[in-house]
């Protein structure tokens, strides 16, 4: 059992939380010209790292908000947690 | 190389089976070769049978991290089926299906093929007609499928639960009669000991740690037991594919997930087919040991553990006893965990690279152990041709720019995050 440390409540299991995915992705901007590559990279392409990964997760089972989650993807230990609009040093 | 014979097991007999030859040998690393397969797993070891076989190319080398056949093709639940519904997954699983049928005289290795038959079982009417279109593009591609009604299917699986009061009651299901199961191991032993005997290189606890590439063109790998060069170089690394692209300056439509899987203790035969769950994932069969082999879902976040936890094990055990309450007087034997490379749209890659004699083998996520033959054999070829066949022209790696993705649940990107 993972337990996540949710900014928002506190610590939790996983059960109260779904996965979303790499944190590190970002979305193009909106109002510049953008490549298929760069479409690409954002809807398909995933470094998909071993070890220290940023990544998504939905309290969607609690405050139902998206957090930040600094994870080690081969030992499954968990670093910290941000709030999804905090900068991530 | 010694045939495999009951006129051989006899003569061994009267020396306590203590003179039979090793089935494969443990080279060092030769200089140079034609072609080096990195990963010795079922897809890695196929390719190379079928390069030596087919091609007649038997300068090759098998390079493995640890030991083959260790990685999925030990992990899987050995379902073979080609139940697909797209001409490309179709017709390349039927193509397998063939070389199942003929594998153990092929390899002269028993790898105890057993066509028993799976069920999709369907729990509403929109399922039924999902599975009649499934089942009749099946037909069109010489696939065999038959569409049970409730009868029919408590006929076959009558410890399923057919009581009226259910959550997800047993509407019928989609059967395809061909599919099956096999003894994995023995799959992965099978070819290693046949490309052996041609000459490939089968070098174990090799562990590569770099590529050579110049002028867009691979001239050989680096590993951990010394430099090897190579004209051309295959990848059949599963789970580990992105930590090998990363070397290349490759990022892919890859992410490696966990996979579990479980047995009960053996039980007396009950179960004579494959069930899968309709309203889930779960799926189920018996082996020949009487042990309910069962899995599911992927645990859902990105991993490389090789191991699994036990939130996942709970909710698709809670699936299978919704489908088959007998499961819950069971213990526990054994569970496990493998890592996935789970594709964009959920199915494979079998490609060219933009490097020159790089060709790349990935994407199988749950479904590559019925993959083995066919994919070792359209690799094998890939790699000796340098283009691709027909069979896995759809696989390819661009396709998700160009947006021929091959969709089979029509869920989109991600199809793991339901």
């Amino acid at each position: 059992m993972l337990y996540i440390n949710c900014p928002h409540c506190g610590m939790r299991s996983q059960n109260e939380f779904s996965y979303g995915g790499d944190a590190s992705v970002k979305r193009p901007e909106l109002n510049k010209e953008i490549s298929d590559q760069e479409w690409d990279n954002f809807v398909y392409n995933r470094k998909s790292l071993r070890g220290k990964h940023l990544e998504l997760w939905q309290h969607i089972s609690g405050c139902r908000q998206w957090i930040k989650v600094e994870r080690d993807t081969a030992t499954h230990e968990i670093f910290r947690t941000f709030k999804a609009d905090e900068e991530v040093a | 190389m010694q045939k495999y014979s009951i006129f051989n097991l006899v003569k061994n007999a009267f020396s306590n089976h203590e003179n039979w030859d090793l089935a494969w040998k443990d080279p060092t690393p030769k200089e140079e070769y034609d072609v080096v397969i990195i990963g010795g797993g079922g897809h890695g070891l196929a390719t190379a049978y079928y390069l030596a076989k087919e091609h007649n190319i038997t300068k090759v080398a098998i390079i493995e991290k640890g030991w083959i056949g260790g990685g999925n093709v030990g992990r899987n639940t050995t379902i073979i089926r080609s139940n697909y519904m797209h001409d490309e997954n179709g017709l390349f699983s039927e193509f397998g299906m063939d070389l199942w049928r003929k594998m153990s005289q092929d390899l002269n290795y028993n790898v105890m093929f057993s066509p028993r038959g799976i069920i999709n079982l369907a729990h509403s009417d929109a399922q039924m007609n999902a599975y009649a279109r499934r089942g009749n593009s099946m037909r069109l591609n010489g696939i065999d499928a038959v569409l049970l009604n409730r009868e029919q299917v408590k006929e076959i699986i009558p410890m399923a639960d057919f009581s009226e009061n259910v959550r997800f009651p047993i509407f019928g299901g989609l059967m395809q009669p061909s599919a099956g199961t096999a003894r994995h191991d023995a799959v992965a032993w099978g070819y290693a000991r046949q490309a052996d005997s041609m000459g490939v290189d089968i070098i174990q606890n090799c562990e590569v740690i770099g590529f050579d590439v110049s002028a867009g063109k691979i001239n050989g790998i680096r590993t951990s037991r010394g430099n090897i060069k190579a004209k051309k170089v295959g990848l059949c690394v599963a789970g580990s594919t992105n930590i090998l692209a990363e070397k290349l300056n490759m990022t892919l439509p890859i992410e490696t997930h966990l996979l579990q899987a479980c047995v009960s203790e053996p039980v007396k035969p009950v179960l004579d087919n494959v069930v899968t769950f309709g309203a889930g994932h779960f799926y189920v069969s018996q082996s020949d040991k009487g042990e309910m082999v069962m899995g599911g879902d992927l645990d859902g976040y990105n991993s490389y553990a090789q191991r699994g936890n036990l939130p996942t094990l709970q909710h698709v055990l809670t699936e299978g006893i919704a489908m088959m309450p007998f499961l819950s007087k069971l213990k526990m034997l054994r569970t496990w965990g493998g890592i996935m490379d789970m594709s964009m749209d959920g199915s494979p890659i079998i490609d060219k690279t933009h490097i020159e004699g790089l060709y790349l083998n990935c994407g199988w996520c749950y479904g590559g152990f019925k993959a083995t033959p066919a994919s070792g054999w359209t690799f094998a070829h890939t790699i000796a041709q340098d283009r691709v066949h027909e069979l896995n022209a759809g696989y390819s790696l661009n396709r998700f720019s160009t947006g021929h993705l091959i969709d089979e649940k029509g869920l989109g990107t991600k199809t793991w995050i339901s």
